[in-house]
């Protein structure tokens, strides 16, 4: 099957894997910021090890993507090459997970609405026809199952607390509304991979979304924001300015000593 | 990715024709069963169900192929694994030898074993409680409208101490992405819960 598959669908299948590897990781190093800094000792612990999860799942996406690139190109990289030599207009994340950390109402707006398309993108990926994208998406579903429930706890938990909590949730969410179409409007090389049996079909994801996050905010006693004008750029590149600043943070050590190990 | 072949059995058969000092299958498993997870020592990865298979490779009947599988996709033990595997391996004669990483099957707490989970308990870790239904295929229909946003456990998990069930839940996240952070409202002490996965 793989020697019938043309040049360009390898590099489709290349971009695509970058998509699902580049949001966990750049969302992974977004908590790995808060480490030290959490409100208590356990949500410190729990940040980190979401982000832990997230980073673990980055590799596989990101190990499947080199050796694709492989199939193509002189030669493919490995994951670290991938992680740490890519400039900001290379990586494929979405814009909502390299907004800052803000607050921890801000951090928690944020894992939510991303978990909650995480989860249902995870599930689909794990029927792709690709049987080695099925099997770390299955994987990862589980893992991305735990973590919804946190952040959605949180969600409620602020919401739902005191007047300020409530404000300053209310307050990211509305901030945050703007980034979270990109996640269900796919682009030529999706359409392409769905019609191969390969990519989840983001557009089917939308209401089961909606109607989710909805749920999660009624209980939290949050007011959904209205459709609003929603920005797009991280599957093809362009992002917004805080990504290059969390690269140059990421980045620095492979940077100035390329090729370190330990 | 490879499939590899799975054998759980602890008396796997020796490879026809095996010399008088070449080590066989069943030493393999008998070496391996002496290497312990690197975050829970009293257990070892054969109990934890990290261990997936152990066979000679078929091109290379000299060369032995072990398979283990990670338990979360971030577990920094995983790497530790292999090397005691390739550590423990190598000292008791096994010169070549590869170690495979198996993603699909999903790693699943259904694969510890009841002596590992009394293992795990006799460290002051509460085992999981119940399965997890994993379908044939390893597709997972998780239905979103399903989870629960608040920490309604209805399990009630039993303190690995004093057994008492009187017990909450503290963090989802404990030591370790694989355990949450329970405390005993009985004995009052905080404990660790291997979550079901």
């Amino acid at each position: 099957m793989t020697a019938s598959i043309p040049a360009t669908r390898n590099e489709a299948l290349f971009q695509y894997l970058l998509r699902l590897a580049d949001s966990p990781l750049v969302l992974a190093q977004r908590l790995g910021e808060w480490i030290g800094h959490g409100p208590a000792l356990e949500e410190d612990i729990a940040q980190a090890n979401v982000g832990l999860d997230l980073l673990g799942q980055a590799r596989l996406w990101l190990g499947l993507a080199g050796e694709v690139e492989a199939r193509y190109a002189l030669a493919g990289r490995d994951e670290d090459q991938l992680a740490f030599l890519r400039d900001s207009a290379d990586f494929r994340n979405l814009l909502l997970v390299e907004q800052p950390n803000g607050s921890f109402a801000d951090t928690a707006a944020r894992q939510f609405l991303f978990d909650a398309w995480h989860v249902l993108l995870l599930s689909e990926l794990s029927r792709s026809g690709d049987a080695r994208i099925a099997g770390i998406a299955a994987k990862a579903a589980k893992e991305a199952t735990y973590h919804i429930e946190r952040s959605a706890d949180w969600v409620i938990r602020l919401g739902d607390g005191t007047d300020e909590s409530h404000m300053r949730m209310q307050a990211a969410i509305d901030a945050l509304w703007t980034y979270t179409g990109e996640m269900f409007t796919p682009d030529a090389i999706e359409l392409e991979l769905i019609d191969a049996g390969v990519a989840a079909d983001v557009r089917s994801l939308a209401e089961p979304w909606r109607r989710h996050v909805h749920a999660v905010f009624e209980e939290a006693t949050l007011t959904a924001p209205a459709e609003a004008f929603m920005q797009q750029g991280g599957k093809r590149g362009v992002h917004t300015e805080h990504l290059g600043h969390l690269l140059a943070e990421m980045q620095v050590l492979q940077r100035s000593y390329q090729g370190a190990h330990w | 990715m490879s499939v590899a072949l799975v054998n759980l059995s602890n008396d796997a058969p020796e490879a026809t024709g095996a010399s008088a000092v070449r080590p066989s299958l069943a030493d393999a498993w008998r070496v391996i069963s002496e290497v312990a997870d690197p975050e829970i020592p009293s257990v070892s990865i054969i109990e934890l169900g990290i261990l997936r298979g152990v066979r000679w490779d078929v091109d290379d009947p000299e060369s032995l192929v072990v398979t283990v599988t990670p338990t979360y996709s971030g577990c920094p033990a995983t790497e530790m694994i292999a090397a005691s595997i390739r550590s423990a391996l190598t000292t008791a004669g096994f010169d070549l030898l590869r170690i495979e990483t198996s993603l699909a099957p999903a790693w699943t707490t259904d694969w510890i074993t009841p002596e590992g989970r009394r293992k795990l308990r006799d460290f002051g870790i509460a085992p999981p409680d119940g399965a997890k239904a994993v379908t044939s295929t390893g597709a997972v229909a998780i239905d979103v409208a399903g989870i629960s946003p608040l920490r309604r456990s209805t399990a009630a998990i039993a303190c690995p101490r004093c057994t008492s069930k009187r017990t909450e839940l503290l963090s989802q996240f404990g030591s370790a992405a694989c355990k949450a952070h329970y405390r005993c409202l009985d004995c009052l002490e905080p404990f660790d819960y291997f979550k079901p996965h």
